[in-house]
């Protein structure tokens, strides 16, 4: 069998969180009953024009910033035609051979384009399966037709299915963080389709790619690209060629069928949209757009690397989240003189792994326990007031019921055992309950060492501090 | 009754204005002159004239009226009534100026004679068994049949010009951008503009003054800076005119000619100065219109397809309904243009025609630009002929199309250009003495000079002919 590697490229809609549709005023809603948000411009009525949407353009300049993309001095929009009961205008306006943006890169991947247009109407097939097919009736909904799109183009620079997803996700967490689209696949304002061709390993022609749409979540994402590298592996070892058509994922079984419908075989007809001036974003614009970008994650992850000297996966893990990044910095921040490693671990580690034994999906934020509680607890284990083990059941409780450590350390006598001797009479005891590890210690086995520690700890309900209990035991035993 | 009906606009406004006229009796004599409309210029009369303040109106079809039919001269639209007001109509609404009726036109605006119109051609009222001209015909045959005291139609490759000299009457098409095209039925989008048809200059200069100005509705349109000024002037003193050499004219007819050379020596008269500018790449206007315009529409009447609005033929299945509706609905040259646009785009043609069209379209625009750094004006006979008989053109669509030669290059440039009646002539085969139109175009945004100009030709001119039985 030869050996292939695979080439992917995606083909990203992200819809604009704007309040009005992208060439009407008609507001953007989700959800509603259908033709509730419509006018004589997104119907398509005779006489009309349409009128860019400023904002729009502005979130578009964002996402070309946040991409590195360059943007075009000058854009114009093009009229993409066709026939098709969700466009009304049987044109869709869209840009062409000069989009707003090219060139850019997120990650691993470059960028090959950016641009903005307006999405379809919504159809809706009346029959058993939602699809088109043996369906009697179809319903359109004019709802979302008019909504303002940027498409993003990469170039083929992924290489499989996993890569896809974590890349895609990359994408969708920065587009998040940037405020302009909800890019929540469920509800389809982020589509991503996928081009995937297959080539002999070391080759650099490209081969014969297909189009896979409608995977409408970033498992079906993975799982179709997957599925779809197999069925041109096993075309090209039977020394079978590809054909290049689109593919509609099946979410409910997981297949991928060819569509065979006239519109994906149509020449646009291409041409410059005459009811619309270009786009020349001014140099305000441009500088706007950079300002208005919050701190995305390749620069989070740099800044938490170089300046907190986090380590690499924590540093990874908090700049892919931005509410857990935004919730270790405020818990950094109140706690004063903490350890900025050691706050992210416990973020991390021990929070997360909390929030998850109690069952939560929530991610920090969401959770009851306030990031100064947190800092708070931090700082108390930092000083000796409660010990590690203390802390976890601390954490367990915060993520109960809320609250604040110190209240719940006196209310629940978790505080540590320090002076007093009371942890000497509990070292003296377990010693004396443990004859033969005792032995085993003085005899040089240091790893006896740990029943004797495991018995204070019983005693002590966890308040000990293992280190400090170890150096008593040794100092008591003399080894 | 009848005096009133004689008075332009702008004196009838006047009046109004002074209380010497009342209102509701003018609209309800134009009213009753518009129901003995024999020229099948109207599609659609108004009933009452509830609180009519000013000089009513007839607004060619093409223009989105609100809960009043609006057609486009197509069965594809029979019966349509849009749900909102073209806002170049709103704004006449808003000056006081009510509206008289819809005037009927060349199916979506594309013919030179309103023989396209699915509800009937219109008769021109010099000669009935003439065409006025199109595809504003309807307004053309109805401001000058005495139907209606103005109108307004709209201009893609002549279609205001040219009705206006088929009918002896005054019509302007003006910058692009200068009228908000929102709500006025797309043909070519990158062409269309509207504009006034009336009995005189000032009353087009006032018309043009009411509906100029930016709309938001509108991207493409921009307005005139400084506004319309009503003209006044007098002579043609130290004023540049230019005869294109480039646009010949072995295609004009004699009498069409004789009109033209007599109205030239008249503006040398007026104190004016005669020469020439070459326009080397105007006579491929037609060309290029033909490339353009059709492309543009076929994009824009994209949306016919009985889903939505007008005519529906139904059937079991999409695409059949699509072509039944479609075929059913639009008429022969629209289709005929419609089909040459698809083809104009197509891949693998783009760039021979469309792509090369818009490079000839610069050219040309290049051209006037030239000629307006020597000169004031070029100027030309509006059409190459007076009104032919109905029929004469119908089988030969390029005849029909070369009457827009002298009238195209303007909207290619997007510049300014007015027609005023400068005679009377006999057709070339024979014929009665009807109506000869002169071209005045002028540079972006030069509406005002282009009306002073007019106005003063208009004058010296004394063009006081009106067809047998009106006025």
């Amino acid at each position: 069998m030869a050996d292939y590697e695979t080439v992917i490229g995606l083909e990203i809609h992200v819809h604009l969180s704007t309040r009005t549709k992208m060439f009407c005023g008609c507001e953007l809603s989700f959800g509603d009953e259908p033709n509730v948000h419509t006018c004589p411009v997104c119907l398509a009525l005779p006489g009309v024009l349409p009128v860019p949407n400023e904002q729009a353009i502005r979130f578009a300049l964002m996402i070309a910033a946040a991409l590195e993309c360059d943007v075009a001095e000058r854009s114009i929009f093009h009229r993409k035609n066709y026939f098709y009961p969700d466009n009304p205008k049987a044109y869709q306006i869209s840009q062409y051979d000069f989009p707003l943006a090219t060139e850019g890169r997120l990650g691993d991947v470059r960028i090959h384009r950016a641009h903005l247009e307006e999405d379809a109407a919504k159809m809706i097939h009346v029959g058993e399966s939602g699809r088109i097919h043996g369906s009697g009736a179809s319903l359109v909904d004019f709802n979302r037709a008019g909504t303002p799109l940027v498409e993003i183009v990469t170039e083929p620079d992924l290489r499989d299915a996993a890569g896809v997803r974590q890349w895609a996700q990359l994408l969708r967490t920065t587009i998040r963080q940037l405020g302009v689209s909800d890019v929540n696949m469920e509800e389809g304002s982020l589509r991503v389709d996928a081009n995937v061709s297959l080539r002999p390993a070391g080759s650099d022609e490209l081969g014969v790619k297909t189009e896979l749409k409608n995977m409408n979540s970033f498992r079906f994402i993975e799982r179709g690209i997957e599925a779809e590298v197999e069925r041109q592996r096993a075309l090209l070892d039977a020394g079978e060629t590809v054909d290049q058509e689109t593919l509609h994922f099946d979410p409910g079984d997981g297949t991928l069928t060819p569509l065979r419908s006239k519109e994906y075989e149509h020449d646009y007809r291409y041409f410059p949209e005459p009811d619309l001036v270009p786009l020349a974003p001014t140099e305000e614009m441009l500088r706007e757009a950079r300002e208005a970008l919050p701190e995305l994650p390749a620069e989070r992850q740099a800044r938490y690397r170089e300046e907190l000297d986090l380590p690499a996966d924590a540093a990874t893990l908090l700049a892919g989240d931005v509410e857990a990044a935004e919730y270790f910095e405020a818990a950094l921040g109140a706690a004063d003189g903490a350890d900025a490693k050691t706050v992210a671990t416990w973020v991390t580690g021990e929070l997360a792994g909390a929030l998850r034994q109690s069952g939560s999906e929530d991610g920090p934020a969401a959770s009851k326990v306030e990031p100064a509680a947190l800092a708070r607890l931090v700082a108390m284990v930092e000083a000796g007031k409660v010990s590690h083990g203390s802390a976890k059941q601390v954490l367990a409780t915060l993520v109960a019921e809320g609250g604040d450590p110190d209240t719940i350390v006196d209310r629940d006598g978790l505080g540590k055992i320090g002076g007093g001797g009371e942890l000497e009479a509990a070292v003296e005891a377990a010693i004396a309950a443990e004859p033969e590890a005792a032995k085993e210690v003085r005899a040089g086995n240091p790893k006896a060492i740990g029943r004797i520690v495991g018995a204070v700890m019983k005693q002590t309900q966890g308040r000990a501090d293992g280190g400090e209990v170890q150096a008593l035991i040794r100092e008591r035993l003399g080894a | 009754m009848a005096e009133m009906l004689e008075l332009t606009a702008l004196q009838a406004g006047r009046a109004i204005d002074a209380g010497d006229l009342a209102p509701g009796e003018y609209f309800d004599a134009w009213r009753e002159a518009a129901a003995g409309d024999e020229l099948n210029a109207y599609l659609w009369r108004a009933g009452d004239a509830e609180g009519a303040r000013g000089v009513p109106i007839a607004v060619k079809d093409i223009f989105c009226t609100e809960g009043i039919p609006t057609t486009a001269g197509s069965k594809i639209l029979e019966g349509y009534r849009p749900p909102y007001t073209a806002t170049a109509v709103r704004r006449l609404q808003e000056a006081g100026v009510p509206l008289l009726g819809k005037t009927n036109m060349d199916e979506f605006a594309m013919g030179s004679s309103n023989e396209n119109s699915a509800y009937g051609p219109v008769l021109n009222p010099w000669d009935r068994g003439r065409v006025p001209g199109g595809s504003s015909g309807g307004s053309a045959a109805a401001v000058a049949g005495g139907l209606a005291p103005w109108a307004i139609g709209t201009d893609t490759g002549g279609s205001i010009r040219q009705p206006a000299s088929l009918c002896g009457i005054v019509g302007m098409k003006p910058t692009y951008g200068a009228i908000s095209r929102y709500g006025m039925i797309a043909f070519a989008s990158s062409l269309d503009q509207c504009g006034p048809l009336t009995r005189d200059v000032s009353d087009a200069a006032l018309l043009l003054q009411i509906m100029e100005g930016r709309d938001g509705c509108d991207s493409t349109s921009v307005g005139i800076e400084g506004g319309i000024e009503l003209p006044q002037r007098e002579d043609l003193n130290g004023l540049r005119f230019a005869v294109p050499s480039g646009l010949a004219m072995d295609g004009v007819e004699a009498g069409v000619q004789a009109s033209f050379e007599a109205t030239l020596a008249t503006i040398e008269g007026l104190g004016g100065e005669l020469g020439e500018a070459p326009l080397p790449h105007a006579a491929h206007g037609i060309s290029a219109y033909y490339v353009i315009a059709p492309a543009e529409a076929s994009a824009n009447l994209a949306r016919y397809d009985g889903v939505r609005y007008g005519l529906r033929e139904d059937s079991e299945e999409l695409s059949e309904m699509y072509e039944s509706t479609r075929a059913a609905g639009f008429g022969r040259e629209v289709k005929r243009r419609i089909m040459l646009g698809t083809y104009a785009l197509s891949s693998g043609f783009y760039d021979a025609y469309y792509g090369q069209a818009q490079k000839v379209r610069t050219k040309i625009a290049e051209d006037l630009n030239n000629a307006f750094e020597s000169y004031d004006f070029v100027v030309t006979p509006t059409s190459p002929s007076v009104a032919f008989e109905l029929g004469a053109k119908t089988d030969d669509p390029l005849a029909m199309y070369l009457n827009d030669y002298f009238t195209v290059p303007m909207p290619l440039a997007g510049t300014p250009a007015i027609s005023i009646p400068s005679g009377l002539a006999e057709p070339d085969g024979g014929g009665p003495q009807i109506p000869v139109g002169f071209q005045i175009a002028g540079p972006a945004f030069g509406e005002n000079a282009i009306l002073d100009a007019a106005f003063a030709l208009e004058k010296a001119i004394g063009f006081e002919a009106r067809p047998d039985g009106v006025g």
